[in-house]
């Protein structure tokens, strides 16, 4: 295959790629755009394959590579919790991030790869490598840390070391320097000291990046290193002057870029402040004592009493959260709207953006236990609707409910966009107990005249429930 | 020894309510409390004994020896002085008691050392206090009952239909007074299907009428009418004329009116006059809530039901024992709620303790005798402070995709646009060729990227991310391109075993993610379904 036709299938590819990502803009054609995604994949590693750059030698290594880790993945996507799915994703992250950086070590010390070039294209081409080899490093140890703290092998609290931004800063500023060194480097030998140097501050700097974010900000990380691990491949694309990977690179980097942004919009943050770290400690004052108390009393209820509230109901609305994911209640759930359905209940649900632990996670599970798409609205649609809501039933969330982001300019997450569960006649309130969110803010919606809560495990009580509509 | 809670028959004439359920016995029981019912004292509203003693009750034959075995003694209608002979003392009394009606049982109940809770002096205006609301849960049944009262004595269907026999009108349903009883009678009768007018002197509950699927019908007058606590107040007299204009105007008109009016601490007022009743079409109907207060209608005559000049006038007084059930589950629902508060600060949940706390605004306001004193009326409520007017809310951030918001401002635009054009002049001032040409590229990947990716559903996030994920695998491409490259010849000694052990680990980890990303996306799209 000649360089021309392996350039043009990249550019087959590329398009491909695109159309995959178009092909996401609802679910009726998302299974095409996954399709144009793989086929766009096999084309373009054929060509590769059998293009100008690779020799047969080297062809009994790629299979024996590709049959491991297609194995592998393969293994992976089939057995995977769909309640797993943002560990899964964290963790195939940091693999991009991992490869980046071996392709970037292999090719800094493949002589052949900056033979023909001098002057300012090498000092380019050096700085190519040095950035790709840094944001791969910060990708894989981020992403290995999240998936830590999604799997719940790391604690979700957010570590704050005294000083961090000043650490930063410092590593920042050591990294730069050795990169002044790398370039100015007479040989590949002693260039390695300082990108080797750099690499481990990298990983440090991803790890204690991740480590200072709170769980309920971990929507937000997961898509950023979403976008890292495209920029790691569009910085590999210079590196090795490949068009097709600059363009696959940017996609993936912009695509994780604005899922970023819609996160932090759905929490009324700023990106910095949640890359900071921490949540609420950017103010100065300790946020949580601010704003009022909620007065009242709560009215806990029970699962038969629930389950004759949404029997006499006509409009309800489901909110779920990270509560049912961890309780794996989603198949209940279903099963209960369904009921209702038949019963002609008009059941929909509410979905915060940041609901779960990654951008659309809470979509992905419903759809798992089949809840047709059509009843699952995103937060803008159902919002107005509560008003004229009978039933609004919140599953395992706290914070994206809180009325106090409305109403108490004091409360750490005022601002944020929340689900207005409060304006419904009724509100039921599934927790296992009265512990306040990851926003450690407690919650006047528990207080509220027409709330109830049914305290317990969320799949344990929607079974209840269920058995309580059926009766 | 738990305190005991004793439930007598009530002894009035035609009441038929009985002021604890068996349902509501079970809980109290889980507050700690034992509770004793005089037998048959559910009778009248079909809860027999038996029932009780499923619940946990112990049931006790005559009045004497429940009320003496009682600690606490839950009534619906305040004691006679002859129930109140047979008290122990310093028992605690819980009912209607109306103690600015009932002087002389106020004393009788101080002599006997009581604690009485008047659940009708209760702060209705707390909202924390509406679980407790007797006398709002109360409105509501006798607002029911009044209008099948009125469909059971009008001669034609409430809603219109049209039949092979012929079409038949709607009933016109008029309602004087849209307090609870009120909007009750509303949302019943427009349930049945009359064309339902409604007024009231008060105009904040137009809404309230409208909302239940009534016409609210205004007084050609401009007065405020409402006399807080939730209560109407006299008008002047300007207004009753122009109210009394109006409701003649309606009595030629409507079919059934049902009227509710009741101004405390006042005879009702007389709202319907013998001429208008004159006026109305023979066969109509007159329901006059009122009737125990002297009637809202000048010819109602209290627990009776006359036909005057044609017109068939309810004037029961005793419309919530006709819904015996119903009413006894609500007001024992009320008790129960008031229970709760006094047992608030039980120290073991459900130990049976409790506590008349009078720091408490709603339960000072309905302690009337505290351990034999009077302690009424209540001090009036501290009001709560008037909301401070909401700060205005920022006009929400207008929805939709492409970067969201306003295009930013003039100034703001400009200083982007400079920066970038630095930037972009930096580049390109030092860049060589090939590079720019790799840039180009990559920033126009990165518009089209933008724009794709904004038109995603967020539905899909979660596939876009894998999908974006096994995407990114093609850095598996830089690997390929260094496990075995064309020798070019370049003399410098290349470390084979070491890059090519790098680029297969690399290829190696990318196809995990390249297959894996793609097959759980598969995965999961194929479960999104309509």
């Amino acid at each position: 295959m000649s360089e021309s036709l392996t350039t043009v299938a990249y550019l087959g590819a590329t398009i491909l790629f695109i159309l995959s990502l178009g092909g996401l803009s609802n679910p009726e054609s998302s299974r095409r755009g996954n399709l144009y995604g793989m086929v766009g994949m096999a084309i373009a590693v054929l060509a590769t394959i059998f293009g100008p750059h690779v020799t047969t030698a080297g062809i009994p290594w790629i299979v024996g590579a590709m049959v491991v880790g297609g194995s592998i993945g393969l293994y992976a996507a089939r057995t995977v919790q769909m309640t797993q799915m943002p560990e899964l994703v964290a963790l195939m992250h940091s693999l991009v991030g991992l490869a980046a950086c071996l392709v970037g070590f292999a090719n800094y010390i493949d002589p052949a790869a900056s033979a023909h070039l001098a002057g300012a294209e090498k000092t380019i081409h050096e700085i190519e490598i040095y950035v790709g080899i840094l944001i791969g490093a910060v990708t894989f140890s981020g992403s290995i840390i999240a998936f830590g703290k999604l799997s719940g092998k790391i604690g979700g609290k957010p570590m704050l070391l005294p000083g961090r931004h000043l650490l930063n800063l410092a590593g920042l500023l050591v990294v730069l320097w050795f990169g002044r060194e790398f370039i100015h480097a007479a040989s590949v030998q002693a260039g390695m000291t300082p990108l080797i140097v750099m690499t481990v501050i990298a990983l440090l700097f991803g790890i204690h990046m991740v480590m200072a974010i709170g769980g309920a900000d971990m929507p937000v990380v997961v898509s950023m290193l979403n976008s890292y691990s495209g920029w790691a491949a569009a910085a590999t694309g210079f590196m090795l002057s490949n068009d097709l990977l600059i363009v696959t690179g940017a996609l993936v980097g912009s695509s994780g870029a604005i899922l970023s942004y819609i996160m932090c919009r759905a929490m009324n943050r700023n990106f910095i402040s949640v890359i900071a770290g921490g949540f609420g400690t950017g103010g100065g004052a300790p946020a949580a004592k601010s704003g009022e108390e909620p007065a009242g009393e709560v009215v806990p209820i029970g699962a038969v009493d629930t389950a004759e509230l949404l029997r006499e109901a006509k409009n309800v609305i489901i909110v779920p959260g990270y509560g049912m994911a961890v309780a794996q209640a989603q198949h209940t759930v279903f099963e209960i709207t369904k009921h209702l359905r038949e019963k002609g209940v008009n059941v929909r649900f509410g979905i915060h953006p940041v609901a779960g632990r990654m951008p659309g996670h809470m979509n992905v599970l419903l759809a798992e236990a089949k809840v047709p798409y059509d009843i699952v609205m995103e937060m803008d649609e159902i919002n107005e609707d509560f008003p004229d809501t009978d039933v609004a039933m919140v599953i395992g969330a706290n914070d994206i409910v809180n009325p106090a982001a409305q109403d108490d300019p004091g409360s750490p997450i005022a601002g944020m966009p929340v689900l207005e569960v409060w304006k419904a006649k009724t509100s039921i309130v599934m927790k296992r107990s009265m512990a306040s969110g990851y926003a450690g803010v407690d919650n006047p919606l528990f207080y509220k005249e027409n709330n109830r809560m049914l305290f317990g495990d969320a799949k344990k009580m929607l079974d209840e429930v269920l058995v309580a509509l059926k009766s | 020894m738990p305190l005991v809670i004793g439930v007598p028959k009530e002894t009035a004439a035609g009441e038929k309510r009985v002021a604890t359920v068996p349902e509501v016995v079970e809980k109290l029981i889980k507050l700690g409390f034992a509770v004793a019912v005089q037998s048959g004292a559910g009778d009248a509203a079909n809860f027999g004994d038996d029932t009780y003693r499923a619940a946990g009750a112990s049931v006790v034959d005559g009045a004497a020896a429940l009320w003496a075995s009682a600690d606490i003694v839950f009534k619906v209608r305040g004691p006679t002085a002859e129930e109140v002979g047979l008290m122990k003392e310093g028992t605690m009394l819980v009912g209607f008691i109306w103690p600015a009606q009932n002087p002389e049982l106020m004393q009788q109940l101080v002599a006997r050392k009581a604690t009485v809770l008047a659940i009708d002096a209760l702060p209705r205006q707390l909202s924390r206090a509406q679980k407790m609301d007797a006398l709002t849960s109360m409105a509501g049944v006798a607002g029911y009952r009044a209008v099948i009262e009125a469909a059971n004595a009008f001669g034609r269907f409430f809603n219109g239909q049209i039949t092979a026999a012929g079409k038949i009108p709607p009933a016109k349903v008029f309602i004087a007074g849209a307090g609870v009883a009120g909007l009750a009678a509303i949302g019943t009768a427009a349930g049945l299907g009359a064309i339902v007018r409604a007024n009231d002197t008060r105009a904040e509950v137009a809404d309230q009428v409208v909302s239940l699927g009534g016409e609210f019908v205004k007084v050609d007058y401009e007065e405020e009418g409402s006399g807080g606590g939730g209560y109407a107040k006299v008008m002047s007299e300007g207004f009753q004329q122009a109210q009394r204009e109006m409701y003649a105007k309606q009595a030629k008109e409507v079919d059934v009116i049902i009227t509710t009016a009741l101004i405390p601490g006042k005879p009702a007022p007389r709202l319907i006059t013998a001429e208008m009743v004159k006026s109305m079409k023979a066969g109509s109907v007159i329901v006059d809530m009122a009737a125990e207060q002297g009637g809202n209608c000048e010819l109602t005559e209290p627990g009776q039901v006359v036909v005057k000049h044609g017109v068939t006038i309810v004037g029961y007084t005793d419309l919530v024992s006709r819904l015996s059930r119903q009413s006894s589950t609500l007001y024992s629902n009320n008790l129960l709620r008031l229970t709760e508060e006094l047992c608030k600060t039980q120290a073991v949940k459900g130990d049976g303790t409790l506590d008349v706390n009078m720091d408490d605004d709603a339960i000072r306001g309905l302690t009337v005798i505290k351990d034999g004193s009077i302690t009424w009326p209540a001090p009036p409520l501290k009001q709560p402070a008037p909301p401070a007017p909401k700060a205005a809310m920022p006009p929400p951030a207008p929805k939709g995709h492409g970067g969201g918001g306003a295009p930013a401002s003039g100034t703001r635009a400009a200083a982007m646009f400079g920066v970038a054009a630095l930037v972009f002049w930096l580049i390109g001032a030092s860049a060589p060729p090939a590079f720019l040409a790799h840039f180009t590229v990559f920033v126009l990947a990165c518009f089209v990227g933008y724009m794709v990716v904004w038109n995603v559903t967020p539905a899909l996030h979660t596939p876009l991310m894998s999908v974006t994920n096994a995407i990114s695998s093609i850095i598996a491409i830089g690997a390929l391109v260094q496990i075995a490259p064309p020798l070019l010849g370049g003399g410098a000694a290349r470390p084979e075993d070491w890059i090519r052990w790098l680029a297969v680990a690399g290829i190696a980890l990318t196809t995990i993610n390249m297959f894996g990303g793609f097959a759980v996306t598969r995965r999961m799209l194929a479960m999104f379904r309509k």
